[in-house]
Formats: structure tokens, C-alpha cells, sequence
């Protein structure tokens, strides 16, 4: 198979041996979940449940507000105890409704409705969102709102992210291997959904048994196929993706659709399946629990709100004290303080390092070596951009490409002077919106 | 779990390359050269390359102990400057000419303005200026011969002496002295010409014969493998490309600049190399790219990170600026090589290639 993939980006190790060979399992029943009101791009959800209430695994805690936003469910069974500012997974604090379990994981009633595929389409897309799916590869965009494409933007193709390729994470690919019936129906309702006629899964090579499975699987049938792409961060990245995938470009500015593409992640996928069939609310996702200093690095099915301490526990611990805590990949991954935030829909994986996988290096003056230049997978100036923030300049920034930055992380990772790249490039980004709203 | 866990901003992984790195890595890519320098000429070359790289560093490192700034010697830029200017000088120089070229390029070229990564221009051809403009003989006279005794390379020299000899002073002095550009330079004065064949005394075209045995492949050859009169680091053609294998390899260089610089140079003394009378010749470009500091410039003073083009169009004019004006000095101008003066010249131009290049967002329209 040619392998395709985009300009730019990087290569860094993918650590994936640590927890690729480990199985999807269960992981038991939390005492208690922490269930953030805002797990998404969007607005965050309104609780509709009080202190004291007693709720059963499903039933809906805080409905959505507004277009962009979702419901959240309780994912286990038991009593709301706390309705308060918890740590959030992507950093920082927010409201998060808590739940103490009662054991018995009681649910919501499911159904199983064998004709899902002739369901009418309103219908598939009102279950998608009462599931309260969002983007399962981190971003967290409502998937209702991805799925409905306003009429004057015809979608022909759909892509499933299968990419994967933040280092050190293999949920997905442990996904694609034990679940691939599911990521299949799933893409296929998608495609019915968006009134698309392709649909295309995009791996990575360093999963070539995932993209011989797939191709399996797909052998019979016509408009779905199976796309091998280079191993190359960030090929995840939707522009990316659709490019090395299709050889389109998403218009700076503008979104997927309006080239006639619809990205989605294999995880999400699978639980658009679910939820058309079965009703099932999101509750559970996937995670890989890795690093050097855990002690069996695992992919587990969690609970959605499950504490991070209880992931690292039932790995069995660390083998070193753990001197970063990575919610997510790490390279676009959020460093939490502890361990004390709980996994959300988008937590795709949590890395622990040790300390000497963690130090800071000091940074250094701007060499003008280029290579952030050369990696950028957008085509930006990183060093001018990050030098026209630090400078106040921010006309200049906006010209060497602040806002088409989609903050990959690929320039501050070759960057031999270790400048914080990213870090300069998102005080732009926030400086540049109090101008925006200042300015109205 | 320990009370404070490390909390940054992502990426949360780096490349392994530092600037010590980087810095270190150019200097064992240099070394190749040096052996072959070292094979050619004897350890004066060491010797002149140690002290220029000895008193770059004392010289940033005092300087920095002034400025109160930490002292960063150990991440190799002074030594690699250093180094770079010794390469610059050649091995009949007195010791304390890359003494005085290095200092310069460090204080001047370099800690003046701010230290690495703000130099306008490359510090190691700032010195080699410098000197060739306080000591000009010493900086282009006195080329010795290397021990295997070629000096301009000309491997023919015998059939040359069986003509020559007795016939025409001027063609002898020219084919026993100088290095290989020099001849080809002198070559092309008409005036020279004309009186090579009065004083000969016969209609022989013995400009012409001195101008294909430069051209022959036993010079060529001899090029390649460095057995020529020149300066220390430049001479061995292969040993050059050995460690600029090395640095494309380690991705630390990239391919435009050295690419469109030695391109330029070929294809523009293919066009305009020859001298009169004589046709276009394919062993022109080759001449020249193998002669003189192309090699040495175009891998490895060119590409210097901080005075040369971010974008990687505005890389591409550079080279070719580069390039262009090489061939313009070497062919035109009154210097027989052109190599540091043009990387200089576009050196100094780079902030505006920089301006006029932007690159294009992915994705965005063309305006
Ligand atoms: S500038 Fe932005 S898009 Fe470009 S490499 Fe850096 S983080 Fe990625
Ligand atoms: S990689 Fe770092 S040192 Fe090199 S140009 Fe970019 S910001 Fe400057």
C-alpha cells in the first residue's frame, strides 16, 4: 500500500509498545465519579439533578444549553453528594456534579432496535445528541452539531481519525482491534447521516495490523476503504488528515464541511453505533493508562468522571515517583497539578513521567534556525509569531499566522533554544481576543 | 506522590536537539576536512585550527564574564566560529593571524551584538574580512604546496613543462604558483593572454592548453580530493561532503541552501565559465564548484541558522543570491574567489528576503 500523509510535522518516539499489546478491560465500578458540566467545546451543561438525589447509571444529570453544548449522564449508580468546583481534567477547576455509588450499577432502561440502519434521519440524529456524544479524540466538539451540515455545504466523504498519533496513547488502535464491527456501523450511519457517498478510515502505519483488519473487513464493500498514512505527528489533526487523505485543504478559517468532509474519530464512531441502537448515553470511553513509571500500563473502559487516582491504582501503582501527570497525549496533553482530576469524554489517554522525562529545559535565545518553521504543519512562522507576542507586536503575530495556529505543538518540540513556542503562541491567541472584544 | 508535580505547557516531549547539540555536531562534520588538511599539510593545520577555535572561546567567555551574562561556551558556537574562521586561513599563515581573526569575529561579529542568535552576519566571514583587509598579502600570498606537492591542482604539470619551459615565463610562474581559481582567473585577462603567446613568440594557444589541463580529469580529480594549494578547511572536496552528509543526515542543515548555491554556481559557469575563444566545456562547472571555498560556504557557512532566510523561499533567493554573486566575483570581479564575500553580501540581505518571503498559511488563499 502507498502510504500518504502531509507537509510538515515531526517524528518523536511513539512509546506505544508499553501499552499496545494490553487488552481492553473493564475496569471495576468506581466508589464515586466527579462528572464535569463542561466537557466540550461549547457551553457547558446545566445540572438538573440536587444534592441528595438518587440517579441510576444514564440518566441524564445536566442537560444541554444552547446549540453547541450536550447532556451529561450519571455513569454509575448511586447518590448526587456534591454539586461543586472540582479539578478538570484539561487543567484548572470547574462545576462537576458528584456522584457516590451505590454498587449496583443500575440503569437507565436500554433498548435494542434491530432496524436502527432504517430509522429516519432526524430520528438517528436526535439519539446522537440525547447520548451526549462529543469528538472522543480530545478536541470534544458536540457530534450532533458536526453531523448536521446546514444544506448549501453537500458532504461527500467521511473520514475516520484511526490516526492515533499522539505518542505513548493505543486506545484507538485497541478499539479498532476489538471493536472494529462497531467503528464500521458506526461510519456507515454517519455516512447516512451526513447523505455522504464515501467513507475512508485513515491509520497509521505503525498499526499495520489495524489497517490489515480493516481492510478485512471492508474488502466487500464499495464506497469504504481503508487509508495508510505515514507515521507523522500531527497527522490527527483533522486539516491534516483530510489532506494526506484526500489531498483537499480546509480553507484557513473555515471548517471540514465546507470542502465536503465530515471527520470523525473511530472512538466516536463506535459510540454513535451504540447510541442509535441501544439509546446508550456516553458513559464509558476508553483510555490508556501509560508512561515509563507505570507499573502495567493498561487500556481500560472506565467510567466517564472516574478519578485519575483510580486508573493509576489499578495499574498497579507507579514504579518511581511520578513527576508529571499528562491528561491526554504529550504532545497537546494538559499537565494537571495531581492526580486528582477525574477522566472526562475526551480523556484519550493519562501519562505519567518521571522526573528526569519532565525536566524543564531552560529556553534560550532564538537561534533563527528555522526548524519550527520547517515542521509547522500549518506553514506558520512559530519563531515570529512567538517573538511578535513577546515584543507586544500583535499585527505582526496575526501576520506570521497566529490564527491559523492550531497549537500541535510540532514547532516547540524541535525548537533547540526550548522556547516555549505554544506558550507565546496562546498568549497571542488570548491577547488577541480581549482586543477583538474590546475593540466591539 | 511527591507535593509538587511539574506543571507546563504542552508539548510535553522535545527532540533531543539542543543547541549544544546542534553546535557540536557541525564541529565533528568538520572534521573530515581537518584530517584531510592535517594528511595534506601537516599538524600546522591542526595547530591553526586549535588556536582560532582556542581564542574564540577565551574571547566569548571573557566577554560574557564582562557583559555579567552566563558564560556559554560549552554550547560550542564560539568553537565552531572559531574553528570556521581557521578554516578561512591557510597553512603557511603565521600563528597569530587566526588569533586575530577570531577574537574579531567574536567581539565584533558576534558578543557586540548581543551574542548567538542576533548576529547579522556570519561571525566567522566577518573575521576572514577583517583580515583580509588588515593583512591582505598574508591572507592570499604564500600558498604552500601540499606535501604530495600539487598546489593548483594542474596534474598534467609534466606535458605543461615540455612545452612551456624556456618558451614562456609568464605560463610557467602560472602553472607552479597560485591555487587552482588563481589560474583560471589569470587565465581570463586578455592582456595576460596576449602576452603569454607574444612572449612565446609562436601562434600557440598556450592559455587555452593551461586552461583544458585545469580542466582535464586528473585536475579535477585532484580537486575532489583536496591535493591543492588553498585555505585549511576548504580544499577537500569529499572530506566536506562527508560531514555535510552527516548534518543532512542529522537534519541539521537542510537541503535548499547548499542545493540552489552550488546549482547556481554550476549552471552559471557552465554559461559563462570559459574563457575566450574557448567553447562551453563540462568540466567548467565542475572546476568550479570543486575549487576554492564553495563547498566549504555552501555546507557550512551559508547555512548559518541566524543570518540566513526562516522561510523556505526565502531560502531558495538566498542561495541563489549567493550563488550568482560567487560566479560574478570569481568571473568579473578582481578577487579570485567570491565565496565569503557573496555570503556576506546576502547575509546582510536576509532580514529583507525575510520580509518580501512570508510564507502562506496552509489552507489560505492566495491575496
Ligand atoms: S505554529 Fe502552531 S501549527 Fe505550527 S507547529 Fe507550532 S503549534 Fe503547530
Ligand atoms: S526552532 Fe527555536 S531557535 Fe529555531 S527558529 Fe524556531 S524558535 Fe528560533
Amino acid at each position: 500500500m502507498r502510504l500518504r500523509t502531509f507537509p510538515g510535522g515531526v517524528h518523536p518516539h511513539d512509546h506505544k509498545h508499553l501499552s499496545a499489546s494490553a487488552k481492553i478491560e473493564n475496569l471495576p465500578l468506581p466508589d464515586r465519579v466527579v462528572i464535569p458540566i463542561s466537557q466540550h467545546i461549547g457551553s457547558p451543561s446545566t445540572p438538573v439533578v440536587k444534592v441528595g438525589d438518587a440517579v441510576l447509571t444514564g440518566q441524564v444529570i445536566a442537560e444541554a444549553s444552547g446549540f453547541i453544548s450536550i447532556p451529561q449522564h450519571a455513569s454509575i449508580s448511586g447518590k448526587v453528594t456534591k454539586i461543586d468546583i472540582f479539578p478538570h481534567p484539561c487543567g484548572g477547576k470547574q462545576t462537576a456534579i458528584e456522584i457516590t455509588g451505590d454498587g449496583l450499577d443500575e440503569w437507565i432502561e436500554l433498548i435494542d432496535d434491530e432496524n436502527y440502519a432504517a430509522l429516519p434521519v432526524s430520528e438517528m440524529k436526535e439519539r446522537v445528541a440525547a447520548a451526549g456524544i462529543c469528538g472522543m479524540g480530545g478536541a470534544g466538539f458536540p457530534t450532533y452539531v458536526k453531523l448536521s451540515p446546514p444544506p448549501d455545504k453537500p458532504i461527500d466523504t467521511v473520514i475516520l481519525n484511526g490516526v492515533e498519533c499522539e505518542p505513548y496513547l493505543t486506545s484507538d488502535y485497541r478499539l479498532m482491534m476489538e471493536h472494529a464491527e462497531e467503528i464500521i456501523k458506526g461510519l456507515k450511519l454517519i455516512i447516512k447521516i451526513v447523505n455522504a457517498k464515501t467513507g475512508i478510515i485513515g491509520i497509521e502505519a505503525n498499526k499495520p495490523d489495524a489497517i490489515a483488519l480493516m481492510e478485512k473487513l471492508l474488502a466487500k464493500e464499495d464506497s469504504l476503504s481503508v487509508v495508510g498514512l505515514k507515521l507523522r505527528y500531527p497527522q490527527g489533526a483533522e486539516k491534516q488528515l483530510i489532506y494526506a487523505a484526500t489531498r483537499r485543504k480546509v480553507p484557513s478559517g473555515g471548517l471540514p464541511m465546507a470542502i465536503g468532509v465530515v471527520v470523525q474519530n473511530v472512538g466516536t464512531a463506535a459510540v454513535v453505533y451504540e447510541a442509535i441502537r441501544f439509546r446508550k448515553p456516553l458513559v464509558e470511553r476508553i483510555i490508556t493508562v501509560t508512561g515509563s513509571i507505570v507499573k502495567n500500563p493498561r487500556n481500560l473502559c472506565a467510567r466517564i468522571g472516574t478519578p485519575y487516582t483510580v486508573l493509576v491504582d489499578f495499574c498497579g501503582g507507579t514504579t518511581s515517583p511520578i513527576g508529571k501527570v499528562i491528561s491526554g497525549g504529550p504532545m497537546m496533553g494538559f499537565a494537571l497539578p495531581d492526580l486528582a482530576a477525574p477522566m472526562s469524554k475526551g480523556s484519550s489517554g493519562l501519562v505519567l513521567m518521571n522526573d528526569v522525562e519532565a525536566r524543564l529545559l531552560e529556553e534560550k535565545n532564538c537561534l533563527h534556525c528555522a526548524r519550527c518553521v520547517d515542521v509547522c504543519p500549518m506553514n506558520l512562522l512559530p519563531s515570529v509569531i512567538a517573538a511578535a507576542v513577546k515584543y507586544k507586536n500583535l499585527d505582526m503575530a496575526v501576520d506570521a499566522g497566529l490564527n491559523d495556529c492550531m497549537k500541535c505543538g510540532s514547532c516547540a518540540y524541535v525548537c533547540p533554544a526550548q522556547i516555549r513556542l505554544v506558550q507565546w503562541i496562546d498568549t497571542g491567541k488570548v491577547r488577541y481576543t480581549e482586543l477583538q472584544r474590546a475593540k466591539k | 506522590m511527591k507535593d509538587k508535580l511539574i506543571v507546563s505547557p504542552a508539548p510535553h516531549l522535545h527532540d533531543k536537539t539542543t543547541i549544544p547539540n546542534v553546535m557540536w555536531s557541525v564541529v565533528i562534520a568538520l572534521i573530515p576536512a581537518l584530517i584531510a588538511s592535517v594528511y595534506y599539510w601537516g599538524f600546522r593545520a591542526l595547530y591553526l585550527t586549535l588556536l582560532g577555535a582556542a581564542a574564540a572561546v577565551i574571547t566569548e567567555a571573557l566577554i560574557q564574564k564582562l557583559r555579567k551574562v552566563p558564560i556559554a561556551v560549552a554550547d560550542g558556537s564560539a568553537f565552531l566560529t572559531g574553528m570556521l574562521l581557521s578554516y578561512n586561513i591557510h597553512a603557511g599563515a603565521p600563528w597569530w593571524l587566526p588569533v586575530m581573526g577570531a577574537v574579531f569575529a567574536i567581539a565584533v561579529g558576534k558578543q557586540v551584538f548581543g551574542g548567538l542568535g542576533n548576529n547579522p552576519v556570519n561571525p566567522a566571514l566577518l573575521g576572514r574580512a577583517f583580515l583580509l583587509a588588515s593583512w591582505p598579502t598574508l591572507m592570499t600570498g604564500g600558498w604552500v604546496k601540499t606535501k604530495l606537492g600539487s598546489i593548483n591542482g594542474i596534474t598534467n604539470l609534466n606535458m605543461i613543462h615540455e612545452n612551456l619551459q624556456g618558451i614562456a615565463p609568464k605560463a610557467y610562474d602560472l602553472v607552479t604558483s597560485a591555487t587552482p581559481l588563481k589560474v583560471a582567473q589569470t587565465l581570463r585577462d586578455s592582456t595576460f593572454v596576449n602576452s603569454l603567446t607574444s612572449e612565446a613568440g609562436i601562434n600557440i594557444d598556450i592559455s587555452n592548453k593551461i586552461m583544458n589541463s585545469l580542466l582535464d580529469m586528473g585536475t579535477l580529480k585532484t580537486l575532489f580530493w583536496g591535493n591543492i594549494g588553498g585555505c585549511i578547511g576548504e580544499v577537500s572536496v569529499f572530506a566536506l561532503l562527508l560531514g555535510a552528509a552527516y548534518l543532512l543526515w542529522k537534519n541539521i542543515i537542510e537541503w535548499r541552501i547548499p542545493f540552489f548555491y552550488i546549482a547556481t554556481v554550476f549552471v552559471l559557469s557552465f554559461l559563462f565559465g570559459g574563457i575566450k575563444g574557448s567553447g562551453y566545456s563540462l568540466s567548467m562547472p565542475f572546476f568550479h564548484i570543486f575549487a576554492g571555498g564553495l563547498m566549504l560556504g555552501a555546507f557550512f557557512m551559508a547555512t548559518d541558522y541566524t543570518t540566513s532566510p526562516l522561510s523556505k523561499n526565502g531560502r531558495i533567493i538566498y542561495a541563489i543570491g549567493c550563488g550568482l554573486l560567487t560566479v560574478v566575483i570569481r568571473l568579473v570581479g578582481g578577487y579570485p574567489e567570491g565565496v565569503s564575500y557573496s555570503i556576506l553580501f546576502m547575509n546582510v540581505m536576509t532580514p529583507l528576503i525575510d520580509k518580501m518571503t512570508m510564507p502562506k498559511a496552509f489552507g489560505r488563499l492566495k491575496k
